[in-house]
């Protein structure tokens, strides 16, 4: 994860050397002088920029990546991502409503916030009220809220066509315009998401072995499934808001942690925490720098590289185990 | 058979022409039809002057009123805002619909492209269309219009467009003098930063001025066809001396972009060389390019003031 920060503090369109990037990190730190060298210009692309860039990266990968952790031990099923339970498709159908309706740029993230939150709290009640209290008819009903939504989204897409492509490129991911303003909205649900899920991290564990055993063992397995739910959705939807919908980083590394270092999560929580930050970070260096100073949508470089890496971790695995 | 289209023809110019002889007093000779008109989807016959067009493309509607078809168009599409006396519907051009279409009993039919089978659904019901897809080029513009005169009976309306417009560019190109000569610009098209270079109709525009597109390098090969994404990190450092904005429609304006993070620092924010274009000027390629040459040339004499 460190490498990763680093590269992404190091590499970018702006030549800045690597000399002055250290010394003007050093600079930054109280009571340390150090002259830089750096011209005012470039000392705010790299402040300004480029840092808020690599945070918000990492905080966007580590939240989706522990999301989907989270999501694969309270539902057991390998195949939940962050986005299950219809958080990328309300977020999606919001912020579409705030391409079509105004066009001002402000109301994205607060209105793709909103989709998310109500299509996640939709998908719950319906779940519960079709099914009790069993996880497959909560993934059915995330599967129906999500055509739903989606159903809706493209209606207004097609109505709208003028914002197809501003949508679009919201659908893909992506980073290219975020400040620090981003970096503090999403922080306080990094933090709290992060401390929620950290904390329950061992009762993930006794939910793996079945809700009527995980009872037996004096959990109280809706709470906690409710609990872990609420935080790792909540957390989603502020990272999908400020980011775009970002796929795979939810499925790939909580996976990834889970062939190299074991199935508990009581470290799988943790790791992917760590590793989903900084796979988004070298996803994010690789979209800026392949085609630069053109931009490469960043849920397709997840998409493209994260796939066949996960298919050779597989196989590795496979072989030698 | 095809002998005897063509003595036909030849026929129906001659009485034209004769016809021509004897009432020399109409100030535009009456075009003969049928004419052949090049187009996106080939060499389009139309049999008749159109006296019922129906545009889908919100460029040819503001062409076809330029050069004086206005009164044969019966309806437009519902992005077609310009001219005002264009009778805008709610066709959709982006996802049209035949069978609403043929209601209103067109005789002849412009798009900016085939959405799937759209062309060969009104070439079946007997409606001629004629497909033109966004300018390329300033030439490309011109052939555009040309054509639009041919297939509606309008020639010399067109080239009275064409010669407007012509003298237009050259008049805002002239007004600037040199002020323009070597001036960096960013253009941007949408706030995560597309862009156009100058190998686009609109970069061409700017091209004339003698100004030089920051974007250039970031689709040097043509693989984005000259409509880029690039970082706000590259477009500080390159530091254009005037910002160009085609979205103001989406929101953003000289202030918004002098609040994004970092980017105070550039010369063209400092000292508020950030222009707002028209949205719908700034993404047609029709008559109004004149209005966005001259835009361009306010921006310059700003420039050039300090």
């Amino acid at each position: 994860m460190v490498a990763a920060a680093g590269a992404g503090l190091l590499v970018g369109p702006a030549d800045i050397d690597v000399w002055s990037v250290l010394a003007a990190m050093g600079d930054a730190l109280p009571f340390i002088e150090i002259n830089h060298g750096l011209t005012e210009v470039e000392h705010t692309v790299l402040f300004e920029i480029r840092f808020p860039r690599v945070v918000l990266g990492g905080l966007v990968g580590a939240i989706l990546a522990v999301a989907g952790a989270a999501y694969q031990g309270v539902f057991r099923n390998a195949l939940a991502d962050p986005y299950l339970l219809g958080v990328a498709a309300g977020a999606g159908l919001g912020a579409t409503v705030a391409f079509a309706s105004s066009g001002d740029s402000g109301f994205i993230a607060p209105l793709a916030f909103a989709g998310g939150l109500v299509a996640v709290a939709v998908t719950y009640s319906l779940g519960r009220s079709v099914g009790g209290r069993t996880t497959t008819s909560l993934i059915l009903a995330g599967v129906a809220v999500a055509a739903f939504a989606t159903a809706i989204q493209t209606y207004l897409l097609q109505r709208n066509v003028e914002t197809l492509r501003e949508v679009y490129s919201w659908i893909l991911g992506r980073l290219v315009t975020v400040g620090w303003g981003e970096v503090l909205t999403l922080l306080p649900y990094a933090v709290v998401a992060s401390a929620v899920l950290l904390g329950t991290r061992r009762l993930l564990d006794v939910l793996g072995i079945g809700d009527e055993e995980a009872s037996a063992l004096g959990l109280n397995v809706g709470r906690v499934r409710w609990i872990v739910v609420i935080a790792a959705t909540l957390a989603t939807a502020a990272a999908v808001s400020v980011s775009g919908l970002i796929g795979f980083v939810g499925i790939i590394v909580p996976h990834t942690v889970r062939i190299f270092f074991g199935w508990s999560y009581r470290v799988i929580v943790p790791l992917s925490l760590l590793f989903g930050a900084a796979f988004l970070m070298f996803a994010d260096v690789a979209a800026r720098t392949i085609v630069s100073p053109a931009e490469l949508p960043i849920g397709v470089v997840t998409a493209f590289f994260g796939a066949p890496f996960f298919v050779l971790v597989l196989r590795t695995m496979k072989g030698s185990g | 058979m095809r002998r005897t289209a063509i003595a036909a023809v030849l026929l129906l110019a001659a009485t034209a022409c004769a016809a021509d002889t004897t009432t020399s007093t109409t100030a535009e000779p009456a075009q003969e039809f049928p004419v052949t008109v090049e187009a996106d989807n080939g060499s389009v016959i139309i049999e008749m002057r159109p006296e019922a067009i129906i545009s889908l493309s919100s460029t040819a509607t503001e062409m076809l009123f330029d050069i004086g078809a206005g009164a044969q168009v019966i309806a437009v599409d519902d992005q077609s805002n310009y001219p005002q006396a264009a009778p805008m519907t709610d066709l959709s051009g982006f996802t049209p619909n035949l069978e609403a279409i043929l209601s209103f009993q067109p005789d002849l039919v412009i798009v900016f492209f085939d959405p799937g089978d759209l062309i060969a659904g009104l070439e079946a019901a007997g409606v001629p269309v004629l497909s033109q897809g966004s300018a390329f080029t300033v030439d490309d513009l011109y052939r555009q219009i040309e054509a639009l005169g041919k297939a509606t009976g309008n020639v010399e309306g067109a080239v009275a467009s064409n010669t407007a417009i012509q003298a237009g560019l050259e008049a805002a190109v002239t007004t600037s003098g040199d002020f323009g000569e070597g001036v960096t610009y960013y253009h941007e098209i949408s706030s995560d930063f597309y862009t156009a270079t100058s190998s686009t109709f609109f970069g061409e525009i700017y091209g004339l001025f003698g100004m030089e597109n920051i974007a250039d390098p970031a689709d040097a090969d043509g693989s984005a066809f000259g409509f880029p994404q690039i970082s706000s990190e590259f477009i500080v450092t390159s530091d254009p001396e005037i910002i160009f904005l085609a979205n103001v429609f989406y929101g953003e304006s000289a202030e918004t972009v002098s609040l994004r993070p970092g980017w105070s620092v550039m010369t063209a924010v400092r000292n508020g060389h950030i222009a707002e274009l028209d949205s719908d000027v700034a993404s047609r390629g029709g008559p109004r390019i004149v209005e966005f040459a001259e835009s361009i040339s306010n921006a310059l004499a700003e420039f050039a003031s300090g």
